[in-house]
């Protein structure tokens, strides 16, 4: 999957659970100073994240998670890696 | 010969003081706006010495047979479902059955964290439909805060007291429908009283999260094995742990009509006691009335889960 269509998909799940404007999710924004998304959204996010890509996002590889930049490239990895 | 169980009646118990979010911000460092926007919870009660987990199950027992119009002396089982019994040994079952009375009833206790009313609620439905007992009267009551570590802030600031009982009796129809239950028994230690000498609760709050909010299917489950379709559900109340669990839950089943329970925000974490608390204050606020279906979930330590359709007496 293309970096641009996870960043879309990724858009959409943080606007669904933490009410993220979708045109402020851009790849250096930081989950939770710059998109204001706190660490139990972070966990809705990631478990919507695996839903929506396929993918597994274990606990401590969410803690590694700092920028959506992070989650986008992380998700294209463990997509290719299932 | 009626073939059915269903719930007779409820009652239930709530200590008297209450602990605001600033009172613990006295102690930890918290705040009212914190503790709020993550859980949901704006005050909690708190048990007084006097209060102990055997005379809050009894208070909200003698209460659940007024409400069943039925006396101890009827009651032939007694079902406490707590995690917070005063000691390892004795359980607190046979103790409350003495305290209110139930002379004749046998005695037990189960420990399933907070999922315990559901699983003590679908055991006593099953023995009054095989006829074992007539009456049974399940007791939830729980004193967490004998085990709180008040400084710790992502613990004490969940946990509170209280007690909720139900007496569940013979019907004409069934209205307890089948349990739908499971576990996830490879990490016992994510909600945890270690024991032997160390007796503070510990719970890794984002585990258990993720693992809370992920449910939703089985409680569609619980729908299907009752035959209600989540939209025809008049209430639903999961265990008062997070109300951001509760409203993942919930949004997660799409059951946009039903009446939710949020008494986590003025009781806080009453694990096993939380399910009865909640529906009882529905109840008694006229927000659900006699034959509407609901759907109760309790999940926690264990990790484990159980949960039902009833049909409110």
């Amino acid at each position: 999957m293309s970096q641009t269509d996870v960043l879309a998909g990724l858009a959409e799940i943080l606007e669904e659970v933490a009410g993220v404007d979708p045109s402020d999710v851009t790849p250096e924004k930081t989950f939770i100073d710059d998109l204001d998304v706190d660490s139990l959204s972070m966990v809705e996010v990631v478990v919507a994240a695996e839903e929506k890509f396929g993918v597994k996002i274990p606990d401590d590889d969410v803690k590694t998670l700092k920028t959506v930049g992070d989650a986008v490239s992380y998700i294209q990895r463990a997509g290719v890696a299932a | 010969m009626s073939t059915g169980a269903r719930v007779l009646g409820f009652g239930t118990y709530r200590p008297v003081r209450v602990v605001t979010n600033d009172d613990l911000a006295q102690r930890v460092v918290t705040s009212d706006e914190w503790i709020r926007s993550r859980t949901g919870i704006a005050t909690r009660r708190i048990a007084d010495a006097d209060e102990t987990t055997v005379m809050m199950g009894a208070a909200a027992a003698e209460k659940a047979l007024a409400a069943a119009g039925i006396t101890a002396d009827d009651v032939e089982l007694v079902i406490t479902a707590t995690c917070t019994s005063p000691s390892q040994i004795p359980g607190a079952a046979p103790q409350i059955a003495h305290r209110i009375g139930a002379n004749a009833a046998g005695a037990l206790d189960i420990n399933a964290g907070c999922a315990g009313f559901c699983y003590a609620l679908s055991q006593a439905a099953d023995t009054v439909r095989a006829g074992t007992a007539r009456h049974v009267l399940v007791v939830a009551t729980e004193k967490l805060s004998d085990y709180v570590d008040w400084d710790d802030r992502s613990t004490c600031i969940l946990l509170a007291d209280g007690a909720g009982a139900a007496v569940v009796g013979p019907g004409e129809r069934d209205e307890i429908g089948p349990a739908v239950w499971g576990h996830d028994g490879s990490r016992p230690d994510v909600i945890r009283v270690p024991g032997h000498g160390d007796n503070l609760f510990r719970m890794e709050g984002q585990a258990v999260f993720r693992w809370a909010i992920t449910l939703v299917p089985a409680l569609r489950r619980i729908c299907e094995r009752a035959g209600v379709a989540p939209e025809e559900l008049a209430g639903i109340v999961p265990h008062q742990a997070n109300l951001r669990i509760i409203e993942a839950l919930v949004n997660g089943l799409g059951a946009k009509d039903a009446v939710v329970a949020r008494d986590v925000v003025d009781s806080g974490n009453t694990s096993a006691a939380s399910i009865p608390l909640a529906l009882s204050r529905l109840l008694d606020a006229g927000e659900l009335r006699r034959g509407d279906p609901v759907l109760l979930f309790g999940f926690g330590a264990g990790l484990t889960y159980c949960g039902q359709v009833i049909r409110c007496p």
